[in-house]
């Protein structure tokens, strides 16, 4: 049985925002099939009661003292905007018949 | 002057004498990159700003005032570390245009060291790949063999040293893009403990697993270049507090009593090349007659590395990507009509097939109902991947293996089956699921090119993999084998 149809690979193409030609859905579906064939040899291994490891170094998140320090400037954190508009970002508009 | 620089060490006893000045250094590897400008390795010089740079560490030195001992040397950065004031790519289309406003701590600790940013290197794209095939810019030839891959993905970092550009660079590893490419172009690569180098200003790709790294000729100038590198650092909140040692005091020369492992499951003779091994074999021999001991040891979970890693980082690429969206930098698809078909055009047009391949397969092993079969599942086998580390070190002080199965291979050899591609990473990743520090130096050769031996150490012990590294220097001359010079 196939791990991940098409349907699948468009629906989760959605999610990801990202649009595939027909031609990339084909190519994508069996490589990701491929692909999860080979990581499907993990479910062999016995693995009931042991911790999950998220991150290599065991530590605990880090905290400072709550002071205002200079951060970026506006000008500099818009400077890379595609549009721009005083210190705010453009988009094209955000509610419209397509939007999921 | 186009002569491959020298290492560092060597250049700054040249400096010191008055034999030759940083502005020199410069000219030279300008003057070199524009000749070998078809290997592709860098992406973007920086040719004005390097020479005056270059002028003004002479001055320091005139003045007695010097930084460092890399006052004034070229280095070269992988163009997945912000430069300020100079483009980022991650030989991406979709960072097109994107001019940094800041340094990665990477680079600001180089550049207040006194070094001299002579350029920016190819990559695959966001780092991920193992052949620098993936690119926008194009890929990155060895200096080895022209029709040969240099690794990746940091192949442009390490095609850069290899053919003597520059005598060091930076790069970074998530699942071996340091060690991968210095194996398969013959320079030193080091991929130090998670957290030892600040990740600020390093575009992220897999934050669990990324890490910056030098690449040099020798174990004495990744020493060095470490010794700059590392610290803690508060803008990143996975940044080890311990404080840094002073890695060239432990280049002794003497490895004898040291203990080093032989893991079992790397030296399995199906799956990896057999002269590759017999180069191994024969570095095992030599640290034996240096007064090493050597064991075999076992790290049983092995075999399941590869799927961990293709699960775990594709999962953090695609929460990670999720950024690029034509926003607020970079590309932005034009005459989008909402701000959600704006989204998906941008990143369709924007990112490359394999960045595309990652996030849906990311993605996926998140989206509900797979998120535990698969997602939490990989970060179990990490845990016992870590174990594996863990109980070998009991028994001995560093690991050596083969940093990659072959040899490197041709360019288009892989590039059409992604899974094939993967397998290249198997000696690899599993020091990046652990966290433990991971060191390639070069071996010998087999079918005449560069063999690249691996050693691995426990976490925060670069110091003991420096000292292997430089001891088996001292004893060999297979570093200072250099590439045929192009007609």
């Amino acid at each position: 049985m196939a791990r991940i149809t098409r349907e699948e690979v468009e629906r989760i193409a959605d999610l990801a925002r990202l649009t595939l030609t027909p031609d990339e859905a084909e190519r994508m579906t069996g490589e990701l099939e491929r692909i999860l064939e080979y990581v499907a040899s993990l479910e062999a291994l016995d693995t009931e009661g042991v911790e999950p490891t998220s991150h290599a170094s065991p530590m605990r998140t880090p905290l400072r003292e709550d002071r205002v320090e200079p951060g970026l400037d506006p000008d500099r954190a818009l400077a890379n905007a595609p549009e721009r508009d005083g210190h705010a970002f453009v988009v094209p508009k955000v509610i419209a018949e397509d939007e999921a | 002057m186009t002569e491959p620089l020298s290492p560092i060490a060597t250049l700054r006893r040249e400096l010191d004498a008055g034999t030759t000045s940083s502005r020199k250094l410069v000219e030279g590897a300008l003057a070199r990159a524009g000749r070998l400008e078809s290997l592709g390795a860098f992406v973007g010089l920086r040719a004005e700003a390097a020479l005056a740079e270059a002028e003004q560490a002479d001055a320091r030195r005139g003045r007695g005032e010097l930084r460092s001992p890399l006052d004034g040397i070229p280095l070269a950065i992988k163009d997945n570390l912000v430069q300020a004031g100079e483009p980022t790519t991650c030989a991406s289309r979709i960072l097109a245009g994107f001019v940094s406003p800041y340094d990665a701590t990477a680079v600001a600790r180089l550049r207040e060291a006194g070094a001299v940013v002579l350029g920016r290197t190819n990559l695959d794209e966001f780092a991920m790949g193992s052949s620098t095939e993936n690119s926008a810019h194009g890929p990155t030839r060895n200096p080895w063999d022209a029709e040969r891959a240099p690794g990746g993905s940091s192949g442009g970092s390490a095609a850069a040293v290899a053919a003597g550009i520059v005598p060091a660079a930076v790069g970074s590893d998530t699942g071996g893009s340091i060690r991968q490419p210095a194996a398969f172009c013959g320079v030193v690569g080091m991929k130090p403990t998670y957290g030892r180098v600040s990740r600020y200003g390093l575009v992220a790709f897999a934050s669990s697993l990324d890490q910056v790294g030098p690449f040099a000729r020798t174990a004495e100038d990744c020493a060095l270049l470490l010794e700059t590198l590392a610290g803690h650092d508060p803008r990143d909140s996975t940044s080890l507090p311990e404080s840094v040692p002073r890695y060239r005091e432990a280049l002794t020369g003497d490895v004898s009593g040291l203990v080093i492992g032989l893991p079992r499951e790397y030296f399995v003779e199906e799956g990896v090349d057999p002269e590759v091994l017999a180069v191994v074999r024969q570095a095992v021999a030599e640290l034996e007659r240096a007064g090493a001991k050597t064991r075999e040891v076992s790290l049983p979970h092995t075999r399941h590395a590869i799927a961990t890693y293709y699960l775990i980082a594709p999962a953090e690429a695609s929460s990670n990507l999720a950024r690029y969206d034509g926003v607020r930098y970079g590309h932005r698809a034009s005459g989008a009509e909402s701000l959600g078909a704006m989204y998906r055009r941008t990143r369709s047009e924007g990112f490359g097939a394999e960045v595309k391949r990652r996030i849906l397969l990311g993605t996926y092993v998140l989206s509900a109902g797979y998120y535990e079969a698969y997602y939490r599942k990989a970060m179990q086998v990490r845990t016992l991947l870590r174990r594996d580390f863990e109980e070998a070190f009991r028994g001995c002080d560093v690991l050596l293996t083969p940093t990659a199965p072959e040899v490197a291979f041709r360019l288009g050899e892989k590039a059409a089956d992604p899974l094939r591609m993967y397998l290249s990473d198997v000696y690899t990743v599993s020091a990046n699921l652990a966290g433990v520090p991971g060191v390639s130096l070069p071996g010998g050769f087999a079918h005449g090119m560069p063999v690249g031996l691996q050693l691995l150490g426990r976490a925060l012990d670069e110091a003991t993999l420096l000292r292997v590294a430089d001891a088996y220097q001292r004893r060999t001359d297979w570093h200072e084998c250099r590439p045929p010079e192009p007609a």
